[in-house]
C-alpha cells in the first residue's frame, strides 16, 4: 500500500486538496465529500433487473475496486457511472449534485472518464490523434500541450510512436496509450474496466504497476477487476457484487481475508 | 493462394534448384480461368454485340465497303482475345522476394503461356462443340435455332459463327487450343523480353487500341486544340462560346491528320497502326533512355520525405494540377467538356458521401436523396414549367423565359437550407441506430423521397413522371450563363464546388470536429465515454454531406435542363458509394480518382463514360471492379497509408522483416508492429 500524500495539480483539479491519506484501513468517512455517489441505484435492461439498490460512494484520492462474477452488473455500475445507461430508480451523484439526467459529456468534463475494457483504442487513428480523442472536451490548449508533454514523460514509448496507428502497437504499449488517453481529459476519478483482461501475464504487473503512478498523482481509481487478488492487494476498498446486489463493502485487507471471497473469488479451498 | 505461390517459388530457389518455368498446376488452373473468361463474355453479349465496331483495318477500308468483316479487328474480337494475352502474360508472374535474384526465363514460360492458352481454347471449343449439338438447322429455310436459346439469350448463331471461325465446331474443336496457345504464349513471351523493349511493345498495343477505342475522344482533343491553334482569338469570347448556335467551325490544324489515321466509318487504318504503334514505341524507348529511371526516383524520393517537409512538394504539386485543369477546357471539345462536367457533379456527391461514409462511418445508402432535393428545389425556384400548385409567393428567378441574374446563387442558398432541413429530418430517427439497421432505413428513406416527387398526389408540384422542364440556366452576367448546352460553363462551375469541397473535407480531417467524427466511425461507445456527443456529431455529418449533394443536385437541375424522379433511383446511390469504396474510401485524392475512372472512364448511372460501347455492359464492369478491389485492393485505389498497412499487415510485417525494420529488440519481448488482438 503506498501512503504517499501526493498531490499533482496537472491532472487533479482542486478536490484533491482533501486529506488523502491512505492507509487502507482509514474509513471512509475521512476523506470529505464523495466525488462519486450511488445511491439506492436500480438499473434495468428492458425488464430485467440488473442492479439492485446498489450503494457506492468514491472520495477522492482512493483506490477502490469492484470484484463480481461473470453478468453480477459490473460493467453496468461503470455505465451508470458514466451515464451512458440511466438508472430507474436512485441518484448518481458527482460532486452533491444529482446527475441522473445528464449526459456524459457533462460528467467527463467533471472529471469522470473511463479506460474501457480491452483498451479499445481508435485503431486506426494514430496514436496523436488518439490522445487529442481523449482531450476531446477540452479546450485550453496550453494545457493540452503541457499535459501531452506529462504523458511523453511518463511513457517515453508512446512519444516514439505518436504518429503510428494505435492498432499497430503492442499490448503494452496500446495500455500506455489507453491509459494517456484517460489522463488527457484531467480526470479526478479514472474508472477502469478490466484492466488486466487480455494482457500477457508478465504484462499484467507492468500494468498495476502504471495504475498505481496514476494513482500517486491524486487520482481515484474505480477499478472493475477479475483478478481479485491484485486488485485487492492495490486498492483501500473494495465491494463484491454478486447478481446486481453488493454482498460485501468493506476495506481491501478485510476482504482479503474475508473466508468466503477467498472461496468465491481467490481460487482457494 | 497467390502469396502461396510466392513462397513456394521462392523455397525453391533458396533450395539452389534452378526450376523450368514450367508450372503445370498454375497454368491449367489459369487455364481454367481463362476458359471461364472468354465463356462469359461470349454469353453475356460482348463477343456479338461489339463485334460492328471496328478498331482497326487490315486493308484500306474504302477498297472493302462491302466486307466490314474479316478485313480487320472489332472491339468484339477484342473483348475475346485478349484473355489469352492478359492471362498468359500473368502466369509468369512472380513476386521476387527483395534480396533474391529472380528466376532466369526461358522456354518454359512460353510453353507455360501455351498450356495456358490451350486449355482456355480448349474450354472454349468445348463451348461450341455443345452448340454444334444444340444445333437445328430448319430444313425449308436454312435458319438456325438453339434449344438453349431460351435461358442464354446470347446462345445464338451469330455467337456460333464467330467462335467456330464459321467452319463448324469441329474445326472449333482443334483451332480453338491453337489460337488460344499461340496467343498465351505471346503473352508469356513478354516476361522473356528486355525491359525496354517490352515497355515499348506493350505502349505500342496499348496506343493502338485505346487511340482505336477513344476515337471521339481523339478527334475532339483534336478538334479543341486544333481550332485554339488556328484561331487563338475565340478564346477570347471563351464564357459565352456557345457552339450549339451560331458558332462556325473552325478548320482544326489537324484535321488531316485526323483523316490519315481513321476510316470514315470509324477505326484505324492500317496507315494510322502503324503511325500510331510506331509513335508510341518510339516515345517509350527514348522517353525511358531520356529519363532513365529519374521519374521512378523523383517519386521515391518524395514517400520517402517525411510528411511535414511532403507539404510544401504536395502544396507545388496541387497548384500544378490546379492550373492544368483551369486552362485544361481550353484546349478540349464539347464531349470532353460533357465528360468533365459529369465526373465534376459525381465528385462533388462522392465527396459529401465520404465525408458521411469515410468519416463518420455512416453507411447512407439513400443519399441520392439530397441530390433530388437539391435538384428539384434548384427547379421549383428557376423553371417557368414547375408545378402549377405552387403558391405565388415562392421566388420564381425567371424573366421572360431568361433566367434571372444571381437568381440560382439565391436559388442555392435556399436549397442548402432544405437539404439540411431534409438531413436533419431524415437523420434525426435513423441515427440512433447503427451498423446495418442505419443502412436499410436510409436506403427506404431515399425510395421514398424518390417516390414522393414521382407521386400522382404531388404531381401539381412536382410534375410527377413528366417531371419538371425548362430550367434556366444560372445566369452570371458578364461570365456567362451556365447550362448543358455549353458543358465548359457546367465544368467550371462545378471544379468551383468541387473546389470548395475538396478544401472543407480536408479541413476537416485535421480538425476537431473531423477527429470525433473518425472516433464515432472507429468505436461509437469508446467515443461517447470520452464525452463526443455522438448523437448530434453523427446527425452533423449527415447534414454537412446532404448540403455538398444538394450542391451537386442544383448544379445537375441548370446542366440538364429538366429533371425527372428516374435520375434519382438507388442505382445513383449504389453508384456512388462504389466511387468512394473504389477510390479509397476516407481518402480525397481517391475520391477524385475514383470518380475520374468510373464516371468519367466506365460512365455514371445515364452519363456515358470513355468507354461508350461498353455502356451496356457498364453494371458488370462495376461489379467485376468491385469484386477485384474487394480481392487484392480493399484499400482502394489510392490508399490511405494508414488503412493500407492494416489491411496489408501480413505482407508489411514481412517487408519490414526482409528489410530489417522491425523493432525485434522491444522490452516485452514482442514485435513493436504485433496486430493487437480484437
Amino acid at each position: 500500500m503506498n501512503d504517499d500524500d501526493k498531490k499533482s495539480p496537472e491532472f487533479a483539479s482542486g478536490e484533491t486538496d482533501v486529506a488523502t491519506t491512505e492507509t487502507g484501513e482509514a474509513p471512509a468517512k475521512d476523506k470529505g465529500n464523495p466525488i462519486l455517489e450511488f445511491r439506492n441505484i436500480n438499473t434495468h435492461y428492458g425488464a430485467v433487473h440488473i442492479l439492485k439498490d446498489v450503494n457506492l460512494a468514491i472520495y477522492p484520492g482512493e483506490m477502490v475496486c469492484l470484484l463480481g462474477g461473470n453478468a453480477s452488473g459490473k460493467s453496468t455500475t461503470l455505465k451508470t457511472l458514466l451515464g451512458m445507461v440511466t438508472p430507474t430508480t436512485g441518484e448518481v451523484v458527482l460532486d452533491g449534485e444529482v446527475v441522473n439526467d445528464k449526459p456524459t459529456s457533462y460528467r467527463v468534463e467533471r472529471g469522470i472518464t473511463m479506460v474501457p475494457e480491452n483498451r479499445r483504442l481508435f485503431k486506426r487513428l494514430s496514436v496523436a490523434e488518439n490522445l487529442q480523442l481523449g482531450a476531446y472536451l477540452r479546450n485550453d490548449k496550453a494545457g493540452i500541450q503541457e499535459d501531452l508533454e506529462r504523458i511523453y514523460s511518463m511513457f517515453p514509448r508512446v512519444y516514439e510512436r505518436l504518429s503510428q496507428k494505435a492498432g499497430t502497437l503492442s499490448g503494452g504499449e496500446q495500455q500506455m496509450v489507453a491509459m494517456g488517453r484517460a489522463l488527457m481529459a484531467q480526470p479526478r476519478v479514472l474508472l477502469m474496466d478490466e484492466p488486466s483482461m487480455g494482457l500477457a501475464p508478465a504484462l499484467v504487473q507492468t500494468n498495476f504497476e502504471l495504475i498505481e503512478q496514476i494513482h500517486q498523482e491524486g487520482i481515484a481509481i474505480f477499478m472493475v477487476e477479475q483478478n481479485a487478488n491484485m486488485a485487492l492487494s492495490l486498492a483501500d476498498r473494495g465491494w463484491v457484487l454478486q447478481t446486481g446486489r453488493v454482498v460485501l463493502d468493506d476495506t481491501a485487507d478485510a476482504l482479503l481475508a474475508n473466508p468466503d471471497l477467498r472461496k468465491s473469488y481467490l481460487g482457494e479451498a | 493462394m497467390s502469396t502461396e505461390m510466392t513462397t513456394m517459388n521462392a523455397a525453391e530457389e533458396l533450395l539452389g534448384e534452378a526450376p523450368s518455368g514450367l508450372n503445370l498446376d498454375k497454368a491449367v488452373r489459369y487455364g481454367g480461368l481463362l476458359a471461364l473468361s472468354m465463356i462469359f463474355v461470349s454469353l453475356v453479349g460482348m463477343v456479338v454485340g461489339l463485334d460492328s465496331r471496328q478498331i482497326l483495318y487490315w486493308i484500306n477500308p474504302d477498297v472493302y465497303v462491302n466486307h466490314p468483316g474479316g478485313v480487320g479487328i472489332s472491339l468484339g474480337d477484342i473483348a475475346l482475345f485478349m484473355w489469352p494475352l492478359l492471362l498468359g502474360a500473368a502466369v509468369g508472374n512472380e513476386v521476387v522476394l527483395e534480396g533474391m535474384v529472380g528466376r532466369k526465363r526461358g522456354v518454359g514460360d512460353l510453353l507455360n503461356g501455351f498450356v495456358v492458352g490451350a486449355v482456355g481454347g480448349l474450354g472454349v471449343a468445348f463451348m461450341t462443340m455443345l452448340m454444334g449439338w444444340d444445333r437445328e438447322v430448319d430444313p425449308d429455310n436454312g435458319v438456325a435455332d438453339y434449344g438453349l436459346r431460351d435461358p442464354l439469350v446470347n446462345w445464338n448463331e451469330e455467337l456460333y459463327i464467330l467462335l467456330t471461325f464459321n467452319r463448324g465446331w469441329a474445326f472449333a474443336l482443334w483451332a480453338w487450343p491453337l489460337v488460344g496457345g499461340v496467343l498465351a504464349a505471346v503473352g508469356a513471351s513478354l516476361r522473356l523480353m528486355p525491359d525496354g523493349i517490352r515497355k515499348a511493345a506493350v505502349a505500342a498495343v496499348v496506343a493502338i487500341v485505346s487511340v482505336s477505342i477513344f476515337q471521339f475522344l481523339v478527334d475532339d482533343l483534336f478538334e479543341g486544340v486544333g481550332e485554339t491553334i488556328a484561331d487563338p482569338g475565340r478564346l477570347s469570347n471563351f464564357f459565352n462560346d456557345d457552339p450549339g448556335a451560331g458558332r462556325e467551325r473552325v478548320d482544326s490544324v489537324f484535321d488531316g491528320l485526323i483523316e490519315f489515321i481513321y476510316a470514315q466509318r470509324g477505326g484505324l487504318r492500317l496507315q494510322g497502326v502503324i503511325l500510331v504503334g510506331v509513335a508510341a514505341a518510339g516515345l517509350s524507348l527514348v522517353g525511358s533512355y531520356v529519363t532513365r529511371g529519374r521519374v521512378t526516383k523523383a517519386r521515391k524520393d518524395y514517400f520517402d520525405t517525411p510528411l511535414p517537409e511532403r507539404t510544401k512538394s504536395t502544396a507545388a504539386l496541387m497548384v500544378l494540377v490546379s492550373l492544368a485543369l483551369l486552362i485544361l477546357p481550353f484546349f478540349t471539345g464539347k464531349i470532353v467538356n460533357e465528360l468533365l462536367a459529369n465526373v465534376g457533379i459525381f465528385l462533388l456527391l462522392a465527396l459529401g458521401l465520404n465525408i458521411v461514409v469515410g468519416l463518420a462511418g455512416i453507411l447512407d445508402l439513400g443519399y441520392v436523396a439530397f441530390f433530388a432535393v437539391g435538384g428539384y428545389t434548384t427547379a421549383i425556384l428557376t423553371s417557368a414549367g414547375r408545378g402549377d400548385a405552387w403558391p405565388d409567393w415562392i421566388p420564381l428567378f425567371v424573366n421572360d423565359g431568361e433566367p434571372v441574374l444571381g437568381g440560382w446563387l439565391v436559388a442555392l442558398v435556399i436549397v442548402m437550407i432544405l437539404a439540411a432541413l431534409t438531413g436533419l429530418l431524415i437523420g434525426a430517427p435513423v441515427i440512433r441506430m447503427r451498423g446495418d439497421y442505419l443502412a436499410i432505413v436510409t436506403l427506404g428513406f431515399g425510395e421514398i423521397i424518390r417516390l414522393l416527387f414521382l407521386s400522382d398526389w404531388l404531381s401539381g408540384y412536382f410534375g410527377g413522371a413528366q417531371g419538371i422542364t425548362n430550367i434556366e440556366g444560372a445566369d452570371f452576367g458578364p461570365l456567362g450563363t451556365v447550362t448543358g448546352v455549353n458543358p465548359r460553363s457546367v465544368f467550371y462551375l462545378v471544379i468551383v464546388f468541387s473546389a470548395i469541397a475538396i478544401y472543407i473535407s480536408w479541413r476537416l480531417e485535421h480538425s476537431r470536429l473531423g477527429r470525433a467524427w473518425m472516433a464515432i466511425r472507429e468505436d461509437e461507445s469508446v467515443a461517447e465515454a470520452m464525452g463526443i456527443n455522438t448523437v448530434n456529431m453523427k446527425l452533423m455529418a449527415f447534414v454537412v454531406g446532404a448540403v455538398l449533394a444538394s450542391f451537386s443536385g442544383a448544379i445537375f437541375s441548370a446542366k440538364v435542363g429538366s429533371i425527372f424522379p428516374t435520375s434519382f433511383l438507388i442505382l445513383v446511390s449504389i453508384i456512388i458509394l462504389v466511387v468512394v469504396i473504389v477510390g479509397g474510401m476516407g481518402n480525397i485524392m481517391g475520391v477524385i480518382v475514383g470518380s475520374l475512372v468510373l464516371i468519367g472512364v466506365l460512365g455514371g448511372p445515364k452519363q456515358p463514360g470513355l468507354l461508350q460501347e461498353f455502356s451496356e455492359y457498364k453494371l458488370l464492369i462495376y461489379g467485376a471492379l468491385l469484386i477485384w478491389m474487394m480481392l487484392k485492393r480493399p484499400e482502394g485505389l489510392v490508399p490511405n497509408v494508414r488503412r493500407s498497412r492494416e489491411l496489408h499487415q501480413d505482407e508489411f510485417l514481412q517487408d519490414a522483416w526482409l528489410k530489417g525494420e522491425v523493432d525485434t529488440d522491444d522490452e516485452d519481448g514482442e514485435v513493436a508492429t504485433e496486430v493487437a488482438p480484437a
